[in-house]
């Protein structure tokens, strides 16, 4: 069993949040949904807010990314994530909350909105919801 | 000669100013401390980035981007990162000299300063500011760098410049820090890690690379100016611990200069005293 994991990195500015070997890798990209196995082909990729599913041997470990890219090289694979957060680390009040701002900022529709900026916001919050269910 | 009242004055009050450099020392330290594991944390982060545009550059070497292109503008923006407080030595005046010494003219340069002590040193000396991120210094996080990149990076878009600079003090180790120039758009990266990046693997790129690279490079600015920013504060917090630490020692050796010097006249004002009582006890038998 033990020849099918791969090294998984995810790196954040703040410090190495995860490093550990895994069976398989699974994460949401601008272009969509991607799960890397062993040996996959070289690829560096930009992540989309999501959730990250790590498969060790044992267990399956989930965490949420905001925002970075990822780099596959068959026997590794880095995630370097602006943000990532354990689904214990996050606050659910305070993303519901943040859900509710981004909705009204979108439905209100005022000519200074930053709708990309808006609806990442909601996308962030969103995610941190889906984690914890 | 100084009378004793003045030495023994001059004394109390370099012991007193001892006592708060000593007391600066201790909290530089203790701070130095904090911002080193910071710093230390973030380097991995940096590297992996570093590597990753390395090798995505290898491979675009035929893109016309606009982030790899030379821009028309003269204008040349440098972020400049000080400290807000003084008393660190040479540390703010090196960044300054480091600005004033380059190639770039004072009418080219636009400032888009972090710490006001070189905020102040460039403004008497007549260059032009942008908007001030003085605050972030105190403690620099992921999002402040953020504010920073994006506008400085809206500016290069509207083409109000044509490159970006950014000037800190790297964070050798504790006792060696170099103030740094860097330039960070258009992008130049070492040839030799370009090419040593490239030569074994063949990188796929999803989206393409173009596509790729207007998304990766802000990122990768991002990281540059909050690890520049990160190493500043480790920097600042070493220079001012040495500073401290040489001040310590010079008030340590005035005071015994000092002492000396109290204690040769307090000697020459008995003898002088004791000459007297003889010369007068004489005078009387």
């Amino acid at each position: 069993m033990a020849d099918n994991l791969f090294t998984v990195e995810i790196i954040t500015p703040d410090r190495i949040f995860y490093h550990g070997e895994a069976s398989m890798v699974e994460f949401n990209t601008v272009e969509g949904e991607i799960g890397i196995l062993k040996d996959h082909i070289p690829l560096t990729t930009v992540l989309a807010p999501g959730i990250v599913t790590i498969s060790e041997e044992n267990e399956s470990k989930k965490a949420v990314v905001h925002a970075g890219f990822a780099e596959v090289l068959g026997d590794k694979v880095t995630l370097l994530a602006e943000i990532a957060e354990w689904p214990d680390e996050i606050d659910l009040d305070r993303a519901k909350r943040a859900e509710e701002r981004a909705r009204e900022r979108l439905s209100k529709r005022s000519a200074d909105l930053d709708v990309t900026r808006a609806e990442l916001a909601l996308k962030k919050a969103l995610v941190r919801q889906d984690v914890l269910v | 000669m100084a009378s004793m009242r003045d030495i023994k004055r001059r004394k109390t009050s370099i012991s007193s100013t001892q006592q708060i450099t000593k007391a600066m020392k201790l909290v530089s330290t203790v701070k130095l401390q904090k911002a080193k594991n910071r710093a230390e944390q973030t380097n991995p982060y940096f590297n992996y980035m570093y590597q990753t545009v390395c090798s995505m550059l290898a491979k675009a070497g035929e893109i016309q981007h606009p982030y790899l292109m030379e821009s028309e503008s003269e204008k040349k923006a440098i972020i400049m990162i000080t400290s807000n407080r003084g008393l660190a030595g040479g540390y703010n005046s090196n960044v300054v000299k480091l600005i004033t010494g380059s190639d770039i003219s004072l009418d080219d340069a636009v400032i888009y300063p972090v710490g006001h002590k070189g905020e102040e040193a460039l403004l008497r000396k007549g260059y032009t500011m942008a908007s001030d991120y003085s605050d972030v210094i105190d403690a620099p996080t992921y999002e402040d760098a953020l504010a920073i990149s994006r506008e400085v990076l809206d500016a290069y878009a509207a083409g109000e410049i044509g490159e970006i600079y950014l000037a800190y003090t790297h964070f050798k180790n504790t006792v060696s820090h170099e103030p740094t120039l860097l330039k960070l758009l258009p992008v130049e990266v070492d040839e030799e890690d370009v090419a040593g990046s490239s030569s074994d693997i063949l990188m796929n790129f999803e989206p393409n690379e173009e596509e790729a690279l207007d998304l990766i490079i802000p990122k990768y600015i991002t990281s540059l100016i909050y690890g520049a920013l990160v190493e500043a504060v480790a920097s600042e917090n070493g220079a001012r611990m040495q500073a401290m630490d040489s001040a310590t020692s010079n008030a340590e050796e005035m005071i015994s200069d000092l002492s000396l010097k109290y204690n040769r006249a307090r000697q020459s004002s008995i003898t002088q005293e004791l000459t007297e009582i003889i010369a007068g006890a004489e005078a009387i038998s």
